[in-house]
């Protein structure tokens, strides 16, 4: 029987506050705390809160056929609890229907594996155990940042002990084969590789109110047509959560679809399938990918966080820190430390804008990405001064690691 | 086309936006009669630099320039005026009854009005094209004689030269030259609210045009001013509108921070002598360098030995200099109050009156190596594609609709 396998990535970065040289040495405060709440607020109206409802209602009303999973960072978990409780509180239910999964990833949807392993592997583990202590669950899937994904990754996070990693079925890394498979990443023994079908992901989370689109308006009728249609055992459908509701208004009919999802799946004799129940498929067959692949923007690469020197210079310097970070043994510093590494912080700094760059400018906070880089470097030479303890003018620099160095 | 100034005797964007303009047109393949005032028996000084017809050439067969005798120029005030009239009177032994110019500015609109209605009988032509608000008369004139459509060209306006404080009489003329004309082009966005604000004119009779840059020049490197501190640059008429006093205001922040930065301020206009005084009171003297008026190869030496242009005007319509600087490499922060901010997206931006972050700004761009080097490679590259041709194809859409 071929199944559907829903994930659902669910993020909310802490946005910093337009930080200004001035404030180098002087104001230790980052993050923009009353837009973070009005975001948060209002994203919970418009698509958490409903959509959660939704979930739970299909899958009472389907006895346990409807599952989804869900990838939850672990600073929109910290700020549900502090912005809008009742979200976390409906997770939790949703939890406790037994047909909902939680996948792992970096606590703070950080690059860390690009940069440190030893910090990387931190990280996945403090998120690890929140999600055991908020929901009860022990995640067996891994997913990591922005499904950035190559080789090596899928062989460290098998060390980990997780028994499938999710990754983006980029035509590039597929060629002539299909998304709808289980795979087993080369140079791995045991780990599954769970592959984003992007075509029917993309035909909800991007094209679904799209007028100018040859498919639109998008009936689930056709929709599960297709799906019925394509070759394979797994269609995987991954998307960012706020695709209901919040990218997708509620105008657009998105939670109608939804709604009525369910039914025409099961009626076309397809089940839901979870991916950790997935992952225990036999591969078919061994991808190679020596090069990060991820699920953003044409190129599905690297270049929307690390395409220009910017953002290069400023992930390279908050990683060169590192150990100063750990030796200080002050949390407020390790803290602030993490949350700069948020991978939203480097896509706002993206400079690639003509042709892909609507994405990028909708989710921005500042006004172009030159502004979130003279944020983020004079925020950084603040971090600096902290570690350094330095009295008197601090001379903000490009490079404040070497501020630090003996 | 009626305009007040054409290259190579041009005090400002205008002179290069009509020379840009009419080698587009050309290449579309479109006739162009050029019509520039001009001052012929006045001398030529830096102070007043008057358009000499005798100068002015033919480049190509396409592109015919009539001079008309005229003391008008670009940027012309009322007491400038009066100013190169007595000079007129100073220079010549001829008594003041002898003088063929009008008396004051408005007396000399509209004896250009009344040449370019005479040129209109005599040229065979399909449409009026006039350029900023001295020209206007000239158009209307030429229209009524003609019968043939006008389209006025407004890159800038009483609003944007005075501050907010227009005076009357020049008000006057740029609405009456707005209400008289079939089609209204506008070089941005802002200009065009700006129109529909201040002089009522109808959203729909209004199409923006971008002005566009032009590369033909060898760009040669220059040496920096021969010490490695960071250079600053504001370019432009030091005048009310550009903003040169707030550019000081930043400058003197920005020293508290980075002391050894040099500001060069290069350009001449009525706040000369008061923004040299101001530096100085200021106690910013010593950074502060006025190069005066520039010109040529030496605009093109100011911008590469700056490590920052900055433009913080007041109200720009347009505003070409941040295109050119980029063309030769020099990131740039522009004023939000302009209509380039509209099509630069690889620039720095900011509120003019906003001192604080106009510091920030110039501290980061000169202190990040990166954040200038990705200003200024992504912003050449989207310089490269604002051409004049594309401009000219918009103007010829315009005519088609009038004629």
């Amino acid at each position: 029987m071929k199944n559907i396998c829903f994930y659902f990535q669910v993020h909310q970065p802490y946005r910093m506050r337009k930080y200004p040289v001035f404030d180098v040495g002087k104001n230790h405060q980052y993050y923009d705390n009353l837009k973070n709440r009005q975001i948060m607020q209002k994203v919970a109206k418009k698509c958490y809160i409903p959509t959660n409802n939704i979930i739970l209602r299909l899958i009472n009303k389907t006895k346990g056929k409807f599952k989804v999973a869900y990838s939850i960072t672990g600073i929109a978990l910290e700020q549900f609890e502090k912005y809008a409780p009742d979200v976390l509180e409906s997770f939790k239910e949703l939890a406790g229907t037994g047909c909902v999964e939680f996948l792992s990833e970096t606590y703070y949807h950080s690059l860390a594996y690009l940069y440190s392993k030893e910090e990387f592997t931190k990280q996945v583990n403090k998120h690890k155990n929140l999600i055991k202590k908020l929901f009860g669950q022990n995640p067996k899937v891994f997913r990591n940042t922005e499904l950035i994904y190559y080789n090596e990754l899928a062989k460290f996070v098998e060390d980990m002990g997780y028994k499938a990693i999710i990754a983006e079925g980029a035509d590039h890394i597929l060629k002539w084969r299909s998304p709808n498979h289980v795979y087993r990443p080369k140079t791995t023994k045991k780990i599954k590789l769970l592959l984003k079908n992007y075509k029917l992901s993309d035909d909800i989370a991007f094209r679904f109110s799209n007028r100018k689109w040859k498919e639109y308006p998008l009936t689930t009728e056709k929709f599960v047509d297709w799906a019925a249609f394509a070759q394979g055992e797994t269609i995987n459908l991954f998307m960012d959560y706020e695709t209901f509701g919040e990218h997708q208004w509620e105008d657009t009919g998105i939670f109608n679809f939804l709604n009525s999802l369910p039914k025409a799946v099961l009626k076309k004799n397809m089940g839901f399938i979870l991916p950790s129940q997935a992952a225990d498929l036999t591969p078919v067959g061994e991808l190679d990918v020596h090069h990060a692949v991820s699920w953003a923007d044409v190129e599905r690469d690297l270049s929307a966080w690390l395409g220009n020197k910017m953002q290069q210079t400023a992930l390279d310097e908050i990683y060169k820190i590192e150990k100063e970070i750990i030796n200080s043994d002050n949390n407020d510093l390790l803290r602030d430390w993490r949350l700069l590494q948020t991978s939203d912080h480097f896509y706002y700094m993206c400079t690639k804008w003509f042709a892909d760059g609507d994405v990028h400018k909708y989710f921005n906070p500042y006004d172009s990405p030159y502004d979130s880089y003279i944020s983020f470097m004079n925020v950084l030479n603040d971090l600096i001064y902290r570690i350094k303890g330095s009295k008197g003018k601090h001379i903000v620099t490009e490079k404040p690691s070497i501020l630090i160095k003996k | 086309m009626f305009g007040w100034e054409f290259p190579p005797f041009s005090k400002g964007g205008l002179g290069t936006a009509c020379y840009g303009l009419t080698r587009g047109l050309n290449k579309l393949g479109s006739d162009v009669i050029f019509v520039v005032p001009r001052g012929k028996r006045a001398k030529q000084t830096a102070h007043i630099n008057l358009i000499v017809a005798e100068n002015l050439y033919i480049d190509n067969e396409k592109l015919i320039i009539r001079g008309v005798d005229s003391l008008l120029h670009a940027y012309m005030s009322s007491k400038q005026y009066a100013d190169s009239f007595n000079r007129i009177l100073a220079f010549s032994d001829s008594s003041e009854s002898d003088v063929i110019y009008g008396r004051d500015l408005f007396e000399e609109v509209e004896r250009y009005a009344q040449k370019g209605k005479v040129i209109a009988c005599f040229e065979d032509f399909d449409v009026i094209h006039a350029h900023d608000w001295m020209t206007y008369k000239a158009g209307i004139q030429a229209k009524k004689a003609s019968g043939k459509p006008l389209v006025i060209h407004v890159h800038a306006t009483e609003f944007d030269r005075t501050g907010g404080h227009p005076s009357q009489a020049v008000y006057d003329i740029e609405r009456q030259g707005m209400h008289s004309a079939d089609r209204i082009i506008t070089v941005s966005n802002y200009t065009k609210n700006m129109i529909m604000k201040h002089y009522g004119i109808e959203e729909s009779k209004i199409e923006v045009v971008y002005n566009g840059i032009y590369f033909d020049y060898e760009c040669k490197d220059y040496e920096k001013i021969g010490t490695d501190d960071k250079v600053v640059l504001f370019l432009g008429r030091i005048t009310l509108q550009k903003g040169p006093d707030y550019f000081l205001e930043a400058a003197k922040r920005v020293l508290d921070y980075m002391p050894d930065v040099k500001f060069v301020v290069a350009g001449s206009g009525d706040m000369h002598a008061e923004m040299i005084e101001r530096a100085a009171h200021m106690g910013i003297g010593k950074n502060v360098l006025f190069t005066g008026f520039l010109k040529g190869e030496d605009i093109h030496r100011a911008y590469r030995m700056a490590d920052l242009y900055v433009m913080p005007s007041i109200s720009e319509p347009f505003g070409i200099t941040p295109l050119e600087s980029l063309q030769n490499g020099t990131p740039v922060l522009i004023s939000k109050q302009s209509g380039v901010s509209e099509v630069l997206t690889n620039a720095l931006k900011v509120d003019f009156w906003d001192i604080d972050e106009m510091t920030n700004k110039m501290i980061s761009a000169l202190n990040y190596p990166c954040l200038n080097t990705t200003l200024a490679h992504e912003g050449k590259k989207e310089v490269e594609l604002l051409s004049w041709d594309k401009a000219a194809e918009k103007c010829i859409d315009v005519y088609s609709g009038v004629v």
